[in-house]
């Protein structure tokens, strides 16, 4: 051991590979190799498929499993060769990296973070209009729709989350269950009571506000891992009933026939009462070039859904500021010393619940909405886990990640149905979309690697004296339930 | 003997049991108002377990705590809460609490009794001044309509808010951190740390504060600065001090009374003269020679 740090030492110094820098190198990389053959030879070196009589046969692709091991060994090699060993000690124990110096920000990343979030509404303002001119209106659907639509849902439900995990330190699993019941709630009083959008929004967020006071209390008592399970189950039993009570909620086959969102009553059909013709007859002097086309529903819904999410961002930023988020942050930061100050951790856990809830209730009737159709199909754990996924990503806590990650995530899912062209490559049965959760894995791993707090890793303070430091996120607890 | 004419917290057969493990043993003391109140001995004869049952962190398996906020409860007042079965009354001489009945955020809030910790529990991420208002969440919460008024900005939680920082301010400057107001808790010096723990603890506007080993990891010149801390919180606040404290230099010379533990037991309880000539105060902390462990054993009763 002693003679390879001395060789690295050298290395460093000269620039050189020394010979037994080179050793370590291939006994490293061989080591990996070898780990590489032992797991791929089951997974992939042999393979099962049933032919035409439906009987297994074993493929066997040992060349495959040997180009893995080989393109590891590569690797390892390589990186060994120029970072050198991981640092261990005898007992292989890792020696902790010396903590970083506390590095104060820029002058000019500090105007960066202080204006790109009014730059970021003034874009998303315009952007469906500027597609729309841009595009033409068949063009630009799936812009709208499909990216703008689809990816502020995430992000707004990733703020609502935020809520939970990122400032009051609460892991939760089931996060999906709350978007499940503001988008049943819709869809079942408006189809059966025949209530508004505008009056099911509010009691959508009222009844998954109250689900999520119900999940909070029995696990109260729950931390960190137990706390994780807890929710999840919860998460579960929410779709499981969505699915047996075919009573109410018509099991598998879902709601459909959902009614669509007007604007304060005006509807967005091709009908005289409709949105086209009653802006001609109200503002027929700038409308007056307006028709009826089917994607003034999808901007609509885009504006909505934008609102819908900045008023998310609105409440927690200002929340953030009054004793109620400074309460959810001191939790996450120590639940012992915010008893002995006199914070009922209780109903501080509970609002923190109730709120992240109703958010995401808000963001299900939205979905129902638009979508016109809810299924149990659509409230999956995969979805607790994306929405969690891009709450972490961001960096838990902030605001400004976690719009980030949504944009990375939900738009890197859209974009990889776009690349037509690696079919060409690959074949014509190659589909880029069947890669993403390798590819969302692998950018997972890559970021716990590089940035393990997340895009955004400081916290931003919710007041201050004279100066605003931001505080380096090794320092920022994540709460152990 | 102000612990005896006008005690602030009365302590009576207090007993803690873990299992088969006695960790506080009947012990009854009472601390004066406007004391500071010295609980000492060896490690783990139960002082913080005795801290932990004032605060609410545990619950005692036997025994009554009793708090007069104002002024000396009367014995039959404390006897008639005590029958009601219920937290608080209001008696002539003010609020009377009871606080083995009490969880430990409503003592806080309520009896005012407010503690810091063994090991230094700060907010760590948040920054020095936001662990101050922290600490004033409960009248914040008040003056911002539960949330509700404050998030439309209706109500004067603008102009609390500013008073909650006049406050930390004010403490800020008292324990020498207004420089380093905007820093993370978690950077601050063990030193700082220790003093910004107690500044947070004062900022509940106590009328018991407990310190738990507050001079633990402090060089001489700190632990003297703590002292003078002490004195100006007991003169100046209306505050009592309960404290635990391994460190004689500190528990000798600023402490009006002293209640020495040792195995769960009260061995001795008196002025700090009286504590340090003690012969079982001597013995538990010394041991003491072969020759005499009968007679000594004899004179304590073991």
């Amino acid at each position: 051991m002693a003679t390879t740090t001395d060789a690295l030492k050298s290395t460093a110094s000269s620039g050189a590979f020394s010979l037994s820098s080179v050793t370590a190198a291939l006994k490293d990389g061989g080591f990996a190799g070898l780990v590489t053959l032992g797991l791929s030879f089951p997974i992939v070196a042999l393979r099962a498929e049933q032919d035409m009589s439906n009987q297994l046969i074993l493929q066997q692709r040992w060349s495959w499993s040997l180009i893995a091991a080989a393109a590891v060994f590569a690797v390892r090699f390589l990186v060994v060769l120029v970072r050198g060993r991981p640092r261990t000690v005898a007992a292989g124990i890792p020696i902790p990296a010396p903590p970083r110096p506390a590095v104060a920000p820029s002058r000019a990343s500090v105007l960066f973070t202080r204006y790109i979030g009014a730059l970021g509404i003034l874009v998303l303002f315009a952007f469906p209009l500027v597609i729309l001119k841009v595009l033409g209106p068949a063009g630009s659907l799936k812009w709208i729709n499909n990216y703008g639509v689809q990816i502020l849902i995430y992000v707004m439900l990733g703020w609502g989350l935020n809520i939970v995990v990122g400032l009051a330190g609460l892991l939760d699993l089931g996060y999906v269950a709350f978007y499940a019941v503001g988008a049943y709630s819709y869809a079942l009083l408006s189809t059966t009571l025949g209530l508004s959008f505008w009056l099911c929004l509010p009691l959508a967020g009222l009844l998954a506000a109250l689900w999520g006071v119900l999940l909070g209390f029995p696990v109260l008592r729950l931390r960190g891992d137990y706390l994780a399970i807890v929710t999840l189950a919860f998460g579960e039993i929410i779709r499981i009933i969505l699915i047996n009570w075919t009573d109410l909620t018509n099991g598998y086959a879902g709601i459909s026939g959902i009614p669509r969102a007007t604007l304060f009553g005006v509807p967005f059909t091709d009908t005289p009462n409709g949105f086209a013709a009653t802006a001609q007859a109200l503002l027929g002097h700038w409308f007056h070039h307006i028709r009826y086309q089917s994607i003034q529903r999808t901007i609509f819904l885009f504006y909505l859904i934008l609102c819908l999410a900045l008023l998310t961002n609105f409440v927690t930023m200002r929340l953030r500021r009054m004793p109620m988020g400074r309460a959810w942050e001191a939790l996450r930061e120590d639940e012992i010393a915010c008893r002995s100050l006199g914070i009922n951790t209780t109903t501080t856990k509970l609002t923190a619940f109730a709120l992240g809830a109703m958010f995401a209730g808000f963001a299900g009737s939205f979905f129902s909405v638009r979508q016109g159709f809810v299924s149990p199909e659509s409230f999956t754990f995969i979805e607790s886990a994306t929405i969690l996924a891009i709450v972490v990503l961001g960096g838990m806590g902030s605001q400004l990640g976690v719009a980030f990650a949504a944009l990375v995530m939900i738009g890197g899912t859209e974009i990889l149905r776009e690349l037509e062209w690696t079919k060409q490559i690959f074949g014509s049965d190659f589909d880029p979309a069947q890669y993403r959760m390798l590819i969302f894995g692998f950018g997972m791993v890559v970021m716990m690697i590089w940035r393990p707090r997340g895009i955004v890793s400081t916290r931003e303070p919710s007041i201050f004296l004279k100066e605003k430091k931001a505080v380096s996120g090794s320092l920022v607890r994540e709460g152990h339930g | 003997m102000r612990w005896q004419s006008d005690p602030l917290l009365v302590v009576e057969h207090l007993t803690m049991r873990f299992g088969g493990l006695v960790a506080v043993n009947d012990l009854s003391f009472s601390a004066g108002r406007g004391d500071i109140t010295a609980l000492i001995g060896p490690n783990g004869a139960g002082k913080t377990t005795v801290f932990n049952c004032v605060t609410g962190f545990y619950k005692p398996t036997e025994g009554r705590l009793s708090l007069a906020r104002q002024g000396k409860a009367a014995a039959a007042d404390i006897e008639a809460l005590t029958k009601t079965g219920k937290r608080h009354a209001l008696t002539p001489s003010g609020d009377l609490y009871l606080l083995e009945r009490m969880p430990d955020h409503q003592i806080s809030w309520h009896a005012r009794v407010a503690r810091t910790f063994q090991n230094i529990r700060l907010f760590q991420g948040m920054t020095v001044l936001e662990n101050l208002l922290v600490a004033q969440h409960n009248p914040l919460m008040i003056a911002s309509g539960f949330t509700v008024l404050g998030l439309v900005g209706i109500g004067g939680y603008r102009a609390r808010e500013r008073e909650a920082i006049e406050k930390a301010k004010f403490w800020l400057d008292r324990i020498g951190l207004i420089p380093r107001a905007d820093d993370p808790a978690g950077e601050l010096p063990y030193g700082a740390q220790r003093r910004l723990e107690i500044a947070r603890a004062m900022c509940t506007d106590p009328v018991l504060l407990c310190l738990d080993e507050p001079a633990a990891g402090l060089n001489p010149r700190e632990s003297s600065d703590l002292n003078e801390l002490l004195r100006t919180i007991r003169a100046d606040h209306a505050t009592s001090v309960l404290l635990i404290e391994h460190d004689m230099s500190v528990v000798m010379e600023i402490s009006d009374h002293i209640v020495v533990l040792d195995y769960g037991l009260k061995i001795s309880d008196g002025t700090p003269d009286e504590v340090r000539n003690d012969q079982k105060v001597i013995a538990a902390y010394l041991g003491v020679a072969d020759e005499e462990v009968e007679q000594i054993e004899a004179e304590i009763g073991a």
